[in-house]
């Protein structure tokens, strides 16, 4: 018989490239985590759980959405696990399982961001935010840095589409992501 | 002498870090250092590809190698710190993954050869101009300007991906800029720690809160200013001291207590004289004031 918490730690290992079972809790990647204070479960407890098999309290978890994948906990991780990638796996099978991402505001910059990529190969920052804007509902936050960086040329109205946007499409299609 | 590099702008140099752009292209004509420009390059991904799908965090930089090797120069020069580690990311899946290698050389169509290595520009211009050269240029040093260097996340992480260029945990290629440009680099304990990056919008409380330790802690090493080499962590500490997120307005913070925060190829820009007028007036943060009271504008 299978072990379920097996197949998960197998899962996430492959999928990240990091050998999660590896992880014998020193704690320095959670001790240099940016975003540790605001998460309800530190990187070594979410590589814990992952050994543990606690796939469906992760995958549900706003806290993987809150790593910025700023490569503090893989530089220090003693065994050389990258506990970012971890997370980015996570990430991935929660969307490919249909889990309502924990994070949703988070999960819809980075969708209008990959959108943006996909209609015109490079990030155009004023529909990119639109999108985003109207995914949130989150229409009042940031006018007033938004107007600031009008003002000042930092936001270009019309977006450029690069000539090479098919293979941009292709690149996107091969690895699923809609 | 005239070195040549391939170049990846990335998306921001011209929209949110116009700054780096602008001030980045008169420096490197300064120092004879020639870039050009990748063909029809793509958006690297940012933190958003990798975010939701391992591969194409991978697969969108790598275009742009394959896009690099066709200008036939080896060095790839690439000024935003999250678009260098993407590429360097990428090379290096490249390099070490044939299964990964082979599935993006059917889709591009073409053979891919690994002669291309992305380097951050501030690494080109630290480590392949020579010292003497790069302080031979200073006209006006930036005297009694005291900055603390702003590495972030990128510029230097991790270890596999950047090749060790610069250390991990203490770099100091800003700060020997600031001290070659004459200026005072101070040390402080933060200059590694993360601004937030792709939180900014969306937990701009998470961003809020990082970027609030950060000036407080340069205003207690005792500096003026801060220097970076990332757009997103310019835009961010530039920005978030100010601009709160929420109610627009409500929130803002006086800007007398805000810690300006310079690209590099600014501070070497001032340095050797370039005019800066029109790139100092588009940060959140005005710099002029500081650099009025120090006679360096």
């Amino acid at each position: 018989m299978i072990d379920p918490a097996q197949g998960f730690l197998e899962e996430v290992s492959a999928l990240s490239g990091q050998k999660v079972s590896a992880c014998y809790y020193c704690l320095r990647c959670s001790a240099g985590c940016p975003s540790a204070y605001a998460m309800e479960f530190t990187p070594a407890q979410v590589l814990r759980m992952v050994q543990l098999g606690q796939k469906e309290t992760l995958l549900k978890s706003p806290g993987i959405w809150l790593c910025i994948g700023c490569e503090t906990c893989g530089s220090r991780c003693p065994n050389q696990i990258h506990a970012g990638a971890v997370m980015d796996a996570l990430r991935q099978i929660s969307v490919a399982e249909g889990v309502s991402a924990g994070e949703q505001k988070v999960y819809k910059l980075h969708r209008s961001f990959l959108d943006s990529i996909k209609w015109w190969g490079r990030l155009h920052e004023l529909s990119m935010l639109v999108e985003y804007k109207l995914l949130s509902r989150d229409l009042i936050a940031d006018l007033d840095m938004g107007a600031k960086m009008f003002l000042v040329g930092k936001i270009h109205p019309l977006p450029k589409r690069i000539r090479g946007i098919k293979e941009v499409g292709r690149l996107f299609r091969e690895q699923g992501t809609r | 002498m005239t070195r040549q590099y391939a170049f990846y702008p990335g998306c921001t140099l011209h929209s949110t870090g116009a700054e780096f752009g602008a001030s980045g292209e008169v420096v490197c004509e300064a120092l004879g250092l020639e870039m050009v420009e990748i063909p029809d390059w793509n958006c690297c991904g940012a933190s958003s590809a990798h975010s939701l799908d391992h591969e194409l965090g991978l697969a969108l930089p790598a275009r742009n190698l394959f896009q690099a090797e066709g200008v036939g120069l080896e060095s790839l020069a690439i000024p935003c710190a999250a678009c260098y580690s993407k590429l360097a990311a990428a090379a290096l899946a490249l390099k070490e993954d044939e299964a990964f290698r082979g599935r993006m050389e059917g889709l591009l169509g073409k053979h891919y050869e690994g002669q291309v290595r992305p380097r951050s520009l501030l690494e080109v211009v630290v480590r392949d101009v020579p010292k003497e050269e790069l302080r031979a240029k200073v006209v006006r040093p930036l005297k009694n300007l005291r900055v603390v260097g702003y590495y972030g996340c990128l510029l230097v992480r991790p270890p596999e991906t950047t090749g060790l260029w610069d250390d991990p945990e203490h770099p100091r290629s800003l700060d020997e800029v600031v001290e070659w440009m004459g200026g005072e680099a101070v040390p402080w304990s933060y200059g590694v720690d993360c601004c937030g990056g792709s939180l900014t919008l969306n937990r701009s409380d998470v961003v809020v809160h990082l970027v609030d330790r950060l000036a407080e802690k340069a205003r207690e090493a005792g500096a003026d200013a801060m220097v970076t080499a990332c757009p997103m962590c310019s835009a961010n500490v530039d920005g978030r001291q100010l601009f709160r997120g929420g109610v627009p307005f409500l929130g803002k913070r006086p800007e007398a207590k805000a810690v300006p925060i310079f690209y590099f190829t600014e501070l070497m820009a001032l340095a050797y004289g370039l005019p800066m007028a029109k790139v100092l007036g588009k940060h959140y943060v005005d710099p002029r004031p500081l650099l009025d009271r120090l006679g360096l504008a």
